[in-house]
């Protein structure tokens, strides 16, 4: 992992999003909602970064950010473009918002609602290109190109949406994203709608295109076995704050935040011989996240190894390549799987 | 051995709509015993949500039960009855459902009325199949809320739905299941919408309450996962039929379809060292356009021959407990 700004192709710090909270018959401000509170991470070209949490830790708010979809409230997110010059993706008026988009795509979580039912896919795929003015000659040969990218066969582009299943519903989401050769891609949990024998195929395709286009991707997701196989690197969100992040198979073998820990073995692996959560099933309140205050360690109340110092000081993220936020992480021996 | 709590037999259902004729359910055959654990899985559309369904004849409007016996024995009088054959509106049917049969939902929000608390709802499913008093009844909400692990169940009660999280959500639904003393419970994707670490801890409190109630548990699900650390016996479900059926152990270590197997290895591993996933070729067939023969031929990397295209095969003996429906093995097994 690298904090050079100079090999990134994206570099966030700080990043911030707080939502105000209206409550009364005057709806007055009361306070505010901090879906995300101080991300920084940075993503070498090539690479897939796995950003996993619960729902409601901020990784969908902080993908959305990024390709602005969402203002930031604060931080820098800094993108390097395809001609070497590195934007601020926060700091850029609408038009150049716009320009730079073009380097940058999302793939939506759900195949069914994310297309226009109403077009027929070649447009579908096509709309992207037509929006930067490629003509239609030359975006129809592109959409030929791109369907067998993704594994659709491009006989079927006159069809509509509703003809296709799942999972090729997802290869034309795939296509569209891909359409204008963007460097990253932020796709927000693509195949947690689909059954696992499809999602299998999408999973093989990501890291095809992966390899054959250097393709970047930010990849949100829930599904930590998803997240093994796909990913090179792994941030843990926890309630707006990414709590620990490594290399993927030293955060699975070696994790050093009680919360990756937990999650780890909360999961259910698909074995009945492999241990699942043996002991400390009470606890039935503590197993769910509580509002974070400002002060201390927003995981803390759910922790088993808190101590004073975990309400009363907020830890920071540390370490080399291996970066965990816990006032105990050399002390703690977890377990991985 | 004794009668089966629940045995089902070559049970097939047809719904007509506009657009076509759907089977959803083409013989499926299975039984559960008294304080048996048992799982379906199986993909989207595969029939698991139908099944139960029938079980408790919710069906939607357009759909009939064209063949095939439910036998259940009821908790009245020990007597076995065909819930097949019983009309869906009749007492006995009511006394079944929510009474006999419990059933707990992928979405507990749906479950409970927005507009009463917690307590009053649970309190109604008790005096639907109990007559307590209302001093009794609040005592047995209380009992049930602390069964279920909600913390502080006095003031808990007088909460209404939307003030509980969805992991206390779901639990309280489970205590408005276990209301009627019920011997089975079906619980459909229970945990399939709550995060990780919720989901670990309401399947643990199915286990327990599963072997401290003596509850048959019917747990349909799609994830293996959750299939791995929930039940002893699994049964395989692919378009309307059960392709396999095994102890938990026999179907994961050595599945004998190919279906089976195949999904297992398009799932990818939790744990060690990452190995490459093999997808499942194609998508699942329209519902409207069910294969001849074995469902799965149009996608199985395994086909015999022309007869997997023409007829689906018998159900075989491949283990102690563990059968499947694959002409893999009734060739070997010298037919």
């Amino acid at each position: 992992m690298s904090n050079g700004a100079t090999d990134a192709l994206l570099q966030v710090r700080g990043l911030k999003k707080h939502f105000p909270v209206h409550r009364g018959l005057l709806q007055r401000q009361t306070g505010w909602i901090k879906a995300v509170d101080g991300v920084s991470f940075s993503l070498a070209q090539g690479k897939i970064l796995g950003l996993v949490g619960e729902s409601g830790c901020g990784k969908t708010t902080t993908g959305r950010m990024i390709l602005r979809a969402l203002d930031p409230t604060a931080g820098e997110i800094l993108f390097r473009q395809q001609d070497g010059q590195v934007v601020d993706m926060a700091q850029l008026g609408r038009r150049e918002v716009v320009q730079a988009r073009r380097q940058m795509q999302m793939i939506f979580q759900d195949p069914y609602s994310s297309l226009n039912p109403r077009m027929p896919v070649r447009d579908l795929i096509a709309e992207p290109l037509r929006s930067y003015g490629w003509s239609a000659r030359d975006s129809h040969a592109r959409v030929g190109e791109l369907m067998e990218r993704v594994g659709l066969d491009p006989r079927y582009a006159r069809r509509y949406p509703h003809a296709f299943s799942g999972g090729q519903r997802q290869r034309i989401g795939i296509a569209r994203a891909l359409a204008l050769s963007p460097s990253l891609i932020v796709a927000d949990e693509p195949v947690s709608a689909l059954d696992v024998s499809v999602q299998a195929q999408i999973l093989n395709l990501l890291r095809q295109l992966q390899t054959d286009l250097d393709l970047t991707l930010l990849f949100i997701a829930h599904d930590l076995s998803v997240v093994r196989y796909l990913c090179d690197e792994v941030a843990v969100m926890y309630q707006g704050r990414i709590v620990e992040q490594a290399a993927t198979e030293t955060l699975f073998t070696q994790p050093l935040h009680p919360y990756t820990a937990m999650l780890l073995e909360a999961a259910p692996a698909p074995d009945p011989h492999a241990s699942w959560m043996e002991e400390d099933e009470d606890a039935s309140e503590a197993g769910e996240p509580t509002p974070a205050d400002d002060q201390g360690c927003a995981f803390a109340p759910r922790c088993r190894y808190q101590s004073d110092l975990c309400s009363q000081q907020m830890p920071a993220l540390e370490g080399e390549s291996h970066l965990a936020a816990c006032h105990h992480k050399d002390e703690l021996e977890l377990q991985g799987v | 051995m004794t009668a089966p709590l629940l045995d089902v037999h070559d049970l097939s259902v047809r719904i007509t709509r506009d657009e076509g004729v759907v089977r959803p359910l083409n013989g499926v055959s299975f039984r559960i015993n008294t304080g048996q654990a048992v799982g379906i899985v199986g993909e989207s559309g595969c029939g698991k949500t139908m099944t139960s369904n029938a079980l408790l004849q919710i069906l939607p409007p357009a759909a009939e039960i064209t063949s095939g016996h439910i036998r259940y024995r009821r908790k009245l009088d020990e007597r076995e009855i065909d819930l097949a054959a019983l009309d869906a509106h009749s007492d006995e049917m009511h006394q079944i459902r929510g009474g006999d049969i419990s059933m707990i939902f992928q979405e507990p929000m749906t479950a409970f009325s927005p507009v009463h608390t917690i307590g009053n709802q649970i309190a109604e499913m008790i005096q639907l199949h109990d007559s307590l008093s209302s001093e009794a009844t609040r005592q047995r909400v209380v009992e049930l809320l602390h069964l279920v692990g909600i913390p502080d169940p006095q003031d808990r009660a007088d909460d209404y739905p939307f003030q509980l999280s969805g992991g206390m959500r779901q639990r309280a639904m489970i205590a408005m299941a276990l209301a009627s003393n019920p011997r089975l419970l079906i619980a459909d994707e229970p945990t399939t919408a709550l995060d990780v670490t919720v989901q670990a801890r309401v399947l643990k409190l199915i286990q327990r309450l599963q072997r401290e109630l003596g509850l048959a548990l019917m747990l349909i699900t799609h994830d293996l996962g959750v299939i791995a650390h929930t039940v002893e016996y699994v049964y395989v479900m692919y378009m309307g039929r059960i392709v396999e059926e095994g102890p938990v152990a026999a179907i994961f270590d050595s599945p004998a379809h190919p279906y089976t197997a195949a999904l297992l290895q398009s799932i990818p591993s939790l744990t060690g060292k990452r190995r490459h996933i093999e997808p499942i070729e194609g998508s699942v067939p329209s519902a409207y356009a069910l294969p001849e023969g074995c469902p799965f031929h149009t996608r199985c990397t395994q086909k015999v021959g022309p007869a997997c295209e023409q007829q689906m095969p018998a159900s075989v003996e491949v283990g102690p407990h563990h059968h499947t429906r694959c002409f893999i093995h009734t060739e070997k097994g010298g037919d």
